[in-house]
């Protein structure tokens, strides 16, 4: 049975959905010039918000749902998007600057064969799993040690924090067989299909899409399921959940490892479109940057993150353009008027401003 | 008022004989170099005889210049003048150090002097031995060290001259280390070992190649059973022994300097994070605050006294307090305008601060440039404190007396004042510190701008071993962030320890691990630590939940 609610939701996904495939729609058979034409630029321009809309939809299942602010956030969607970037780099094949079988940071660095474990990323769907598993992995070993031991809350950051950290210094070394500092880069097709290709960049672009309506398609049955009462019970009172016989630790453990794999999923439709990776993807302020996307939009909503995210980032790059002096200043004053005067993002001003119109009312009533 | 006035005159007196005597020194040093090279035959050996007695540079500045003919002769109708053509292309007197100026007529007439062979043979070794002459006893024994090494025969005697002359003690062990490795060549059979039982001994680092290459001889002319092979065997074993204990010295040292950094910059993010419940993402620009109120401290003494004056050496001594003041204003400016909103919000605070830091640096970026700003240490910080042949240099033991002075008047401000107790009150229970009438709201502002101050006070010491930079604060932000966890979160104590001890286990690691594999190490180590006390060291025990 379809409630008045459910409706509603099906409509605005299903909005959602056209809006989405009008970009890649217009850029193949739209007009060449005027307001409805869209280079192949701005498709993969659009891709790339798309994921980076997914990687806030992923941190928000952990903080908006859980209560859990993750800042290892970008570490994940940088392991994907690396475990990609190996695929990639593979396929470049003779065509490098060195004309050599092997990347070129290899052959710079003087290696004589490929490293052992980069050679299954011959095969691309080895690399797709990898870009599930690798992030879950890490997420499961540390959420694993840091639910066991209770670390909640602001340690919880903390310690991510500190994780990405830990592991971003170590991709800035060269003998990480990860292309040091300058990372990947230079890549030539995926899947036989050439990467300058517009109808390839169409393509990952529907594929982003494609991830985001699935990735909300899972936040909304997992919010649904009873699993996702406990997660939001536990976002609300822990301990009281604890007490009630539920293991918080594996609940918690669950959903880490499910957003993990879904930022890594992001971070894997991300490099292609970008054109490279390089370790600065996974510094601890990228991941403040995904808290903050979050929190613009509107924490614990399920459309907050998606909109936060398109929004700081077209934001960013106009005033990058516009005011290169100034615009770490714009920024960083807009998260602090953000985080004081509207805890619940964009997506709540509506909801704020009808308050406070119901607040004066009665009050008014009242007066009266 | 007369006696006063007596007295002065009396120690200017006294300094100014002084001045004159330091300058008569000079002066003839200057002069005898200046009759050297106008005398001849016998009358020329005799000055240089008397040139060995002295220890002034400037003997081998005028006879490099008279070597390569950078020293003339100019006649006029009534004297003659010896002058020097310097580097900088000026004229200067020999006999005097003062700078002529010459006409042009004057320069056509100047004629050049060399040096005769004879001369040069002799005056060598003076030149070469002079640094065992000067007056500054560190240069005696750079030189010392140095002559060691070259192990030039020619050398020997005038080593072993200065042995009986030496006076300070600390010379005498250099030039008894340069001897010995110097003997491990020219030496007959019985010297050789005797220096190297003395080397030994001294368990000279230094010698330790020199002692090798001895071993490698005799073994070539297979004499290992010899008592040279094996005391030289033995000494480098013991030699090595030495070594491996000053390297462990040393990181412990590194350890213990580095963790008061961490302890000074964590201190403050104790207060605001661990006793507020602020997380104060900004920590790391209050640090760069106090680095660059060190720098403008620096260049408004460069400005009105000048780099090399006396009163340059206390440009840091007023930039500590001034450090602490500017990121504490700065700091309560914050919490009254925007802190005070989050203290029920300390995930908020996190992203709020954090756009704050943004701010705060690309203000940082405006005001003082991209580039990092060169912040010079005072003289009196310069050089190293020698003990047993393990050196500590001065900035890091001011580093740690530094940290040992945050640390006692945190707990003195805590402990035995009045804002201590409020501030204690507050952390345990606002809603009952509020009820029994403590002003919550100020208590608030202070501890957040003592925290603010405190990462100031860090910034204005850590200008003193880092750059100075609109992210120097960012590079320490995780690791105090570490310190905060592991050493209990509100406990200072603990903060203490764990900022010891992640910086002493930091240290201990990087030699074997390099620095990156070290931090990693270091962060893994932390993460299994919480697994074995999830609360720190030193957890807080209380009845109550929280949720």
């Amino acid at each position: 049975m379809l409630t008045a609610e459910n409706k509603k939701e099906i409509g605005i996904f299903g909005l959602v959905a056209c809006l989405l495939m009008l970009i890649p729609g217009l850029n193949a058979w739209g007009p060449d010039g005027g307001l409805f034409a869209v280079s192949s630029f701005q498709v993969s321009l659009w891709g790339k918000y798309l994921t980076y809309a997914i990687l806030a939809m992923s941190l928000n299942l952990l903080w908006g749902y859980t209560g859990l602010l993750c800042l290892c956030q970008s570490l994940f969607f940088a392991l994907g998007g690396y475990a990609m970037g190996m695929y990639l780099m593979l396929m470049i094949g003779d065509r490098g600057a060195y004309q050599s079988d092997l990347p070129d940071f290899m052959v710079f660095l003087g290696y004589q064969e490929l490293p052992f474990h980069w050679v299954p990323f011959n095969n691309f769907w080895f690399a797709a799993g990898a870009v599930l598993w690798v992030p879950g992995l890490v997420a499961l070993i540390f959420g694993f040690l840091a639910f066991r031991s209770r670390i909640k809350g602001v340690y919880f950051s903390i310690l991510t924090q500190a994780l990405t950290y830990a592991v971003c210094l170590l991709f800035f070394r060269n003998d990480f067989t990860f292309g040091g500092n300058n990372g990947f880069t230079d890549f030539k097709d995926i899947l036989g299909y050439s990467l300058n290709d517009s109808g390839t960049t169409r393509g990952l672009y529907i594929a982003s899409a494609l991830l985001l309506l699935t990735t909300y398609l899972i936040t909304s049955g997992l919010l649904a399921s009873k699993l996702g009462k406990v997660q939001q019970a536990i976002r609300d009172s822990e301990n009281r959940v604890l007490f009630s016989g539920y293991s918080t630790t594996s609940f918690k453990l669950v959903i880490f490892i499910l957003s993990a794999m879904i930022a890594g999923a992001a971070g894997a439709l991300y490099v292609p479109q970008v054109g490279g990776i390089n370790p600065s993807l996974m510094e601890a302020a990228k991941s403040l940057e995904v808290v903050v996307w979050v929190a613009v939009g509107g924490r614990g909503t399920k459309w907050g993150p998606v909109i936060g995210a398109i929004l700081v980032n077209m934001f960013k790059s106009y005033t990058t353009q516009a005011f290169p002096d100034y615009w770490l200043i714009i920024m960083g004053s807009m998260f602090v008027l953000v985080v004081l005067f509207m805890p619940d993002g964009i997506v709540g001003v509506y909801k704020q401003v009808k308050n406070k119109i119901a607040q004066k009312r009665s009050l008014q009533i009242k007066e009266a | 008022m007369r006696s006063i006035f007596k007295h002065v005159v009396g120690y200017s007196f006294c300094i100014f004989s002084l001045l004159g005597m330091l300058a008569a020194e000079e002066r003839s040093a200057r002069l005898v170099m200046s009759e050297l090279i106008m005398a001849s035959g016998d009358e020329q050996t005799a000055l240089i005889e008397e040139i060995e007695n002295y220890g002034d540079p400037v003997i081998a500045e005028i006879y490099q210049a008279w070597r390569t003919g950078g020293v003339y002769t100019l006649k006029s109708n009534t004297d003659l003048q010896l002058l020097e053509f310097t580097a900088q292309q000026e004229w200067v007197s020999v006999a005097s150090g003062d700078l002529v100026s010459l006409s042009e007529g004057d320069v056509a007439n100047v004629k050049k002097e060399r040096a005769k062979r004879s001369v040069r043979k002799l005056m060598k070794g003076i030149i070469d031995t002079l640094g065992l002459k000067a007056k500054d006893a560190s240069v005696r024994i750079d030189s010392a060290i140095k002559m060691g090494r070259s192990q030039k025969p020619e050398f020997v005697p005038a080593l072993e001259a200065r042995l009986i002359l030496e006076t300070s003690s600390e010379v005498k062990e250099a030039v008894e280390e340069a001897l010995a490795i110097s003997l491990l060549k020219n030496g007959n059979a019985d010297q050789k070992l005797t220096a190297v039982k003395d080397l030994a001994a001294m368990k000279s680092i230094a010698a330790r190649g020199f002692i090798d290459e001895v071993l490698l001889d005799e073994q070539e002319a297979s004499r290992e059973t010899e008592p040279l092979a094996e005391a030289s065997a033995n000494a480098l074993l013991v030699i090595e022994e030495h070594l491996k204990i000053m390297e462990f010295l040393g990181s412990f040292f590194r350890g213990f300097s580095t963790g008061s950094v961490l302890l000074i910059v964590s201190f403050g993010l104790a207060i605001t994070f661990g006793l507020m419940g602020i997380i104060n993402m900004a920590h790391g620009e209050f640090v760069a605050i106090g680095g660059y109120t060190t720098y403008m401290v620096q260049t408004l003494f460069i400005d009105t006294w000048g780099l090399s004056s006396e009163a340059f050496g206390w440009y840091f001594v007023i930039s500590l307090p001034l450090s602490f003041l500017a990121a504490a204003g700065i700091g309560l400016l914050l919490e009254k305008t925007v802190i005070r909103f989050l203290y029920r919000r300390p995930l908020e605070s996190l992203l709020c601060t954090w756009g704050i830091s943004m701010v705060m640096q690309q203000g940082f970026r405006l005001i003082f440039g991209a580039a990092n700003v060169q912040v010079n240490n005072p003289t009196w910080l310069m050089g190293n404190l020698s003990l047993g042949g393990f050196s500590m240099s001065y900035t890091r033991l001011f580093i740690m007396f530094i940290a040992l002075l945050v640390v006692i008047l945190t707990w003195l401000l805590l402990r035995k004042t009045n804002l201590g107790l409020h501030i204690r009150a507050v952390m345990q229970n606002r809603g009952m510190a509020s009820s029994l009438g403590i002003p919550v709201a100020r208590v608030n502002s202070m501890t957040f701008a003592l925290g603010c101050g405190l990462a100031g006070l860090g910034g204005s010491v850590l200008s003193q071993i880092g750059n100075v930079g609109p992210l120097m604060g960012q590079q320490y932000i995780v690791d105090s962030f570490m310190v905060v966890v592991i050493g209990s979160v509100g406990n200072l104590l603990g903060a203490g320890i764990s900022a010891m001890g992640i910086g002493l286990v930091d240290q201990l690691l990087q030699p074997s691990l390099g620095p990156v594999m070290g931090k990693i190490t270091v962060f893994f180590v932390i993460i299994l630590f919480l697994q074995w006390r999830p609360g720190g060291l030193f957890p807080t025990r209380s009845r109550s939940l929280e949720d």
